[in-house]
């Protein structure tokens, strides 16, 4: 056999392995998340998934923030098309004021706020079965396998993307998650001699992906998008518009 | 038939108040600066008050009179009220006002065992309820109005209508009072006085009116009521033959009802917002469970998952005889326009999203759903309103020229602090028993409590980034005084 034959063979076992792992790759499916090339790279076929379960997490309010932040960063792109975006929790902390810094507009999220993660998982369910959201984010304690895999199972037909945050880092069991993301906020940059505060920026980082390269990286959201920072670029341009910080 | 409520406002009010009974009561509103009477009870007429008088000069003739505000609409709504009950007398009940019932009783009164006895049963059964009337049944509707008002027999034999009506005053012919007033003028002071008159004559000196009253009364003319429509309930039964217990029956139960019941709304264009189930238990205990939707609904899949939600609520006990579906709120469906394409992303106007709230309400509970929407207000907790509806758009635009945080404290939490006076942001802070050196600070941006709304000190909110790079919302509680400390919180994580 000859060896161009052989690859042929093996990236299209590849393919249909991803496929049924409830990886999608009709490009016109693709959602480019602008600023976010970089870590596009590291999940299988360089795309975004969504329609697939990532997890988020975060075991400090302050680690609750960040990751609010960028999730609120991926929802501005989902809902860019019109969607509507429900944000299930059980003790609600996000402002929704400052959502809108993030290209949301905060008042197409329909907030619900439930007593127990399981309850929250259950609205989480029927949520992913419903066709039309743009996206679903669920703050829960903790997600045992089974749950997590309940919920890769009612994505996979509905296409929408959930996001689930995790608040307790005693018990980190494995998920069938397509993704897991750790958000940290790191000290920001200013240009030098600037007093105040600069853009949020955070440590991404991929600790999981099921088929891809897990990695690190630092971003910034500056004028309404993702922005990669790395170590040679330290002057920041300013835009003339007046600075939102989140 | 008619029925006469010579008091029909004041004894609806005197049933409700017991305390007015046998006490003279009136009814008032204000015109042209008077106060003018427009109902009054049988005391209150005995000592010679009439509607159309000033309460002033009433109250002058009666010190005790009681004077209670007109409600407007009240007598026919009461009239519909009664009229409804009336339908199961009859089929078709209409309202004669300002103060009457007119029922056509055509092959409906030999049901109560003749029309004396019909009569009575309404007579009784109305009084037993406090409403003072008088009935009468006549051929003709006119001939029975006037009987009820001025004639001392209730029942107008066919034969004896004539002889009934002529000793009968003008006034119950139901004529307009500038004709009445004139017909007072020339003498003419029963009917029977002027009905041998030429038509052409009385047409030329009273119009039109009096000879259509006339004929009309006398069955030359016809009259047509017009019958209230009675509103049936959107309910639908199903009696079991065997009592059923298990939730696969009551699933069963359901379906069928939300099929018979959805086909009628369908029909009538309409949809549920509500609905009850009852559940008629052998033991003679009624359970019931009730569902609502966001938007109005006939979709009998959604509906069932909702009710399927409810089922573990019902308890069959020795087992369930009759379950009855009732729609308690219907509203109009507006046809949507069905798209070619499904569209990617539904807005919130989406019946697929409004149903999913539905299930998510009816799981756990309503109040947990809501959606935030700007207000204008700089204070950060009133800067956002709860609704729960859908549709509401914002008023205003969202406020962002000034930085807000991600994650807001529900409740601003007291913090330990170093800070240089006077205007500076601190040095560090310690939250939560860990020490936080401040790297970076913005601010501060003061924001003024509304004194309108309530009372406290104003906030000058600073945005500071420690070591490690996190970021918090701080602020100082009110200015710096001599003699006290100033308050710092903590009130926000910022992305």
């Amino acid at each position: 056999m000859f060896p161009d034959a052989k690859k042929d063979i093996i990236s299209k076992l590849q393919k249909d392995i991803l496929q049924q792992e409830g990886y999608r790759s009709q490009p016109a499916d693709i959602k480019r998340i602008p600023g976010l090339e970089n870590i596009e790279a590291a999940f299988p076929g360089r795309f975004f998934p969504t329609g697939a379960i990532h997890e988020f997490l975060s075991f400090e309010p302050e680690h609750g923030a960040a990751s609010g932040g960028f999730i609120a960063g991926l929802l501005g792109s989902l809902m860019q098309r019109g969607g509507a975006c429900l944000w299930i929790s059980t003790a609600r902390k996000v402002f929704p004021v400052a959502l809108h810094t993030f290209g949301v507009s905060p008042d197409r999220i329909i907030f619900v706020n439930v007593q127990y993660d399981k309850e929250a998982l259950w609205v989480m369910e029927e949520a992913l079965k419903c066709k039309g959201l743009a996206g679903i984010v669920a703050e829960v304690r903790e997600l045992t396998f089974m749950q997590s895999r309940r919920l890769q199972l009612a994505v996979e037909t509905s296409h929408v993307t959930g996001f689930i945050l995790r608040t307790d880092a005693r018990r980190l069991t494995t998920t069938a998650c397509v993704a897991r993301w750790q958000i940290k906020p790191v000290p920001s940059q200013l240009e030098a001699g600037m007093p105040g505060v600069g853009f949020p920026r955070w440590e991404v980082a991929l600790l999981r992906v099921r088929n891809g390269k897990p990695g690190k990286w630092t971003m910034e959201w500056q004028s309404g998008q993702f922005q990669l920072i790395t170590e040679k670029l330290i002057t920041v341009v300013i835009p003339e518009q007046i600075r939102r910080v989140g | 038939m008619s029925i006469w409520f010579p008091y029909l406002v004041t004894d609806w009010y005197r049933v409700r108040h017991r305390e007015l009974a046998n006490k003279p009561l009136v009814f008032t509103i204000k015109e042209h600066g008077r106060v003018i009477i427009t109902a009054t009870n049988k005391e209150a007429e005995k000592q010679g008050i009439g509607a159309g008088m000033a309460a002033a000069d009433a109250k002058a003739i009666v010190p005790s009179l009681q004077v209670v505000d007109d409600i407007p609409g009240q007598a026919e709504r009461l009239l519909r009220a009664i009229g409804e009950w009336c339908i199961r007398y009859t089929p078709s009940a209409a309202i004669d006002m300002p103060d009457g019932l007119l029922l056509d009783i055509s092959g409906c009164a030999h049901l109560w065992g003749g029309e004396q006895q019909y009569l009575n049963d309404i007579i009784v059964k109305l009084r037993s309820r406090g409403y003072d009337l008088s009935a009468a049944i006549a051929d003709t509707p006119g001939m029975a109005w006037a009987a009820a008002r001025f004639g001392h027999n209730p029942i107008v034999e066919p034969w004896c209508s004539v002889a009934a009506l002529l000793p009968m005053p003008p006034a119950a012919l139901r004529l307009d009072p500038i004709i009445l007033a004139r017909l007072q003028k020339l003498g003419f002071r029963s009917i029977n006085s002027f009905i041998g008159i030429k038509r052409s004559a009385l047409r030329r000196r009273f119009g039109e009116g009096l000879l259509l009253r006339l004929d009309q009364a006398l069955g030359k003319e016809p009259e047509v009521i017009i019958p209230l429509q009675h509103i049936t309930p959107y309910e639908e039964r199903l009696p079991c033959l065997e009592p059923i217990r298990t939730a696969g029956g009551i699933e069963i139960a359901i379906q069928k009802l939300l099929e018979a019941l959805c086909k009628r709304l369908k029909g009538e264009e309409k949809g549920m917002r509500a609905a009850i189930l009852k559940c008629y238990r052998v033991d003679s205990r009624i359970t019931q469970v009730e569902i609502a939707t966001h938007i109005a609904s006939r979709n009998i899949a959604h509906l069932f998952k909702l009710f399927e939600l409810k089922i573990p609520g019902i308890e069959p006990a020795l087992g369930i005889e009759l379950f009855v579906l009732e729609a308690t709120k219907v509203e109009d469906i507006v046809a949507g326009q069905e798209s070619l394409w499904m569209a990617e992303n539904c807005g919130l106007g989406d019946t697929d999203l409004a149903e999913l709230l539905d299930r998510i309400a009816g799981k756990v509970g309503a109040d947990t759903i809501c959606r935030f929407l700007p207000q204008e207000h700089y204070w950060p907790e009133r800067s956002i309103k709860t609704t729960r509806s859908l549709a509401e758009t914002p008023a205003t635009d969202w406020r962002t020229s000034r930085p807000r945080p991600t994650n807001l404290l529900a409740r601003p939490e007291p913090i330990e602090v170093t800070v240089p006076v006077p205007d500076y942001p601190p040095m560090l802070f310690i939250y939560k028993k860990q020490l936080h050196q401040i790297k970076k600070a913005d601010g501060p941006e003061r924001i003024e409590r509304e004194w309108w709304l309530e009372a406290g000190e104003l906030r000058d909110y600073y945005t500071v980034e420690d070591e490690e790079g996190k970021r918090y919302w701080l602020f100082r509680s009110g200015r710096y005084s001599g003699e006290q400390q100033a308050q710092w919180f903590i009130h926000g994580f910022f992305a």
